[in-house]
């Protein structure tokens, strides 16, 4: 069976136990009911502030975690269900409207591993000190046992390490002895080393220098020209996010507020939060700077633990009324697969 | 009383390390007016942060000042010793730093902090230094700051941290508030609340700031005018409106164009080629020529000399020179001696009387 989409995310939910007493728990809702499909070749930008839940979707999506909820597709096929959805991909309810929870269902990762990578944010932490560049790439290879003789082997790190700029004499280097830019770039030859159809990258770039952030992200779109790859490109940085993405969903306290096109989200945002994330990004233009008015929100955000009722962010909304703290509002198309969830908007 | 409130000039700063002296500043001066903002920009390495450090005297342990000077209202505080030290600190100019968690003491109550920095400064009594906190507490807009006194830094979130470090920071009414990176470790919304505020008490209060930060959308948001170093050297001094419509330096525009801008949406990056300079293999020339795309014979080493490019506008880059041939023919007609022609154009005659460009290049780069 295979579909329009390569990935398909329904109701995710990823809740993790705090302990809050002696033996008492309560449930951060880290990810709660998000849904979300990307195509192949397609980059899905996913934007919202620390502790929106960004990196827990990416990392759920690719079972780092094992989600509370929801359902997950991989080209059609479903790698994992928490058996709370229905068929059709609606919540399971019993006869009183209560939510019912299945059976979970889970296959072997490992064949879809090859399929789904990831790059993460920390070009420092991510890379093993005491492995050469060439066995970290390697690696993946070695798993997956994509190579017959150790020359076969080296010679496909080789050309990875050609594909994302990085020169052969490396190859025997250790991770510290490179630069921020050139160590995203081995991360990022690891991950495409078993040719994957879909790579996770989560914060890429916010680590690195203006001048090589502007070199990276150059080369993540050269690569999936020539590769076709998908991305889940998750970044706060909203002018890099909109530069290489198609479409851009963005979070708020583990729930999505909107989704559009990338042009469509930046010259029309609908909902308030969006509004004012958008002008609160500090435009490198001083004209723009002086004559631009911000939305200054007030507050910071909720605690997870201590989520506001209905609608999240209507603490710090300025339209938030009586009906957004009853009941939460979902997302609705307002048209060109424009979603938004909000009441008032 | 100098006409400038701070005046740094050629400033020069190393550090010790295992693997050699490592220049970290090499030469910058500038001035900074009464009231003004200062924007410090420039990617990691480039010495602005180090900068900040060296005005403050904060250095690490292995670092030292090993030339040029600091003056402060005409006095050379360089010169001055750690008691003088501590009470410029504080008192006159103050910094605010990247991370508020870090540079808040963990054991300490909030209150106690910001009464430690007013008591210092301050023949205060506990009683009015308490008064004091609280007031600028709500200044920089801490809600509840009765409360929040007897709170720790971990209560607090980090927008409310920034908020402190800023209190702190401005409670003795400094001339100078000096930001390395205040936003960086911030969200983009509470990122804006604190420039807001920031803004919003730079008018109240009157203060000077110097904003170090690599953030060009800060820079644009808050500065009157703007310094870009790189290699621990000034590259481009100018307004706002200047250094972003009218760059003239190549690294400069490289820092611009590599950018994502709403305008240019989906065209491609220009990043600039190569990685930031290692300050242990300085080249002998331009620290950027390396990364350069129209870096000249001249550049490999000979260090560009800072001119004067437009009215508020000076930038240390060969190729302004280049175009300077005209106006050598001027001063040649106007009777001008081929050394001073040179010096000021790095154009002289030949001895065919042809017109050659061959600047000399003065050590250290930035004359004032």
């Amino acid at each position: 069976m295979s579909s329009e989409y390569l990935v398909e995310v329904e109701h995710l939910k990823q809740y993790f136990p705090v302990r809050t007493g002696f033996v008492s728990t309560t449930p951060l809702k880290a990810v709660d009911d998000v849904s979300f499909a990307i195509r192949p070749g397609e980059t899905l930008g996913l934007v919202g502030e620390s502790g929106c839940g960004k990196t827990t979707v990416g990392r759920s999506l690719l079972q780092l975690y094992q989600p509370t909820g929801g359902r997950i597709k991989y080209n059609g096929e479903v790698i994992y269900d928490a058996g709370d959805l229905d068929e059709n991909g609606a919540p399971r309810v019993d006869d009183k409207g209560n939510p019912v929870k299945g059976k979970v269902k889970t296959v072997n990762m490992l064949p879809y591993r090859k399929q789904m990578q990831m790059v993460f944010q920390d070009p420092y932490s991510s890379l093993n000190p005491r492995m050469t560049v060439e066995d970290i790439i390697g690696e993946p290879l070695d798993v997956h046992k994509l190579y017959s003789t150790k020359a076969e082997r080296r010679e496909k790190v080789l050309s990875l390490m050609e594909l994302v700029g990085l020169n052969a004499e490396h190859a025997t280097r250790y991770a510290h002895e490179f630069s921020g830019g050139q160590r995203q770039r081995i991360g990022i030859a690891r991950a495409l080393a078993v040719d994957p159809r879909f790579i996770v990258c989560d914060e890429p770039v916010s680590a690195l220098d203006v001048s090589i952030q502007a070199q990276v992200v150059n080369m993540f779109e050269d690569l999936q020209h020539k590769l076709g790859v998908a991305y889940l490109f998750i970044a706060h940085d909203l002018l890099v996010v909109n530069h290489i993405s198609d479409r851009i969903a963005v979070m708020y306290l583990g729930k999505m507020m909107e989704m559009a096109e990338a042009d469509e989200l930046m010259n029309n945002p609908i909902h308030p939060y969006t509004q004012s994330l958008l002008s609160a990004v500090p435009m490198p233009d001083p004209k723009t700077a002086r004559s631009r008015k911000r939305i200054v929100l007030e507050g910071d955000v909720p605690s997870p633990l201590k989520m506001p009722s209905g609608c999240p962010f209507r603490t710090r909304c300025r339209y938030a009324t009586e009906q957004c703290a009853a009941q939460r509002p979902q997302l609705t198309d307002r048209g060109n697969g424009h979603m938004v969830a909000c009441w008032n908007k | 009383m100098s006409e400038h409130l701070l005046s740094v000039k050629d400033l020069r700063t190393s550090f010790t390390t295992d693997n050699g002296e490592v220049h970290a500043v090499n030469g910058v001066s500038f001035n900074l007016d009464r009231g003004k903002v200062l924007g410090i920009v420039g990617e990691s390495g480039s010495g602005k942060s180090v900068t900040a450090y060296s005005i403050m005297q904060i250095l690490a342990d292995n670092g030292r000042i090993a030339g040029g000077s600091v003056e402060y209202n005409g006095e050379d505080i360089t010169k001055w010793n750690s008691r003088q030290m501590s009470g410029f600190r504080g008192k006159c100019c103050s910094i605010i730093f990247q991370d508020p968690m870090t540079s808040l003491n963990p054991v300490f109550t909030i209150g106690n902090q910001l009464e430690e920095a007013i008591r210092l400064h301050t023949n205060k009594t506990r009683a009015e230094a308490k008064a004091r906190a609280i007031e600028m507490l709500t200044l920089v807009g801490v809600n509840e700051p009765a409360k929040r006194v007897k709170q720790y830094p971990y209560e607090l979130s980090g927008g409310m941290r920034q908020r402190v470090m800023i209190a702190m920071a401005l409670a003795c009414e400094p001339d100078i508030l000096i930001a390395d990176e205040p936003t960086t470790a911030l969200d983009v919304t509470i990122q804006a609340q604190i420039l807001e505020l920031m803004q919003d008490l730079q008018k109240k209060l009157g203060m000077a700031i110097i904003m170090v930060t690599h953030d060009l959308g800060v820079i644009a948001t808050m500065c009157d005018e703007i310094i870009v170093m790189y290699g621990g050297r000034v590259c481009e001094r100018g307004t706002a409106d200047e250094i972003f419509y009218n760059p003239r330096h190549e690294y400069t525009k490289g820092l611009l164009r590599s950018i994502p801008s709403v305008e240019r949406m989906k065209e491609r990056l220009v990043p600039i080629a190569g990685n930031p300079i290692n300050l242990l293999n300085m080249p002998a020339g331009c620290a950027f020529c390396a990364r350069c795309d129209r870096a000249m014979k001249v550049c490999l080493d000979h260090v560009p000399v800072e001119r004067q490019v437009g009215a508020d506008h000076r930038a240390a880059c060969w190729l302004n020179d280049l175009a300077l041939k005209d106006e050598a023919e001027q001063r040649a007609a106007a009777g001008e001696s081929a050394g001073a022609i040179q010096a000021a154009t790095g154009w002289v005659k030949n001895q065919s009387g042809e017109w050659v460009f061959d600047p000399v290049a003065e050590e250290g780069g930035a004359e004032q």
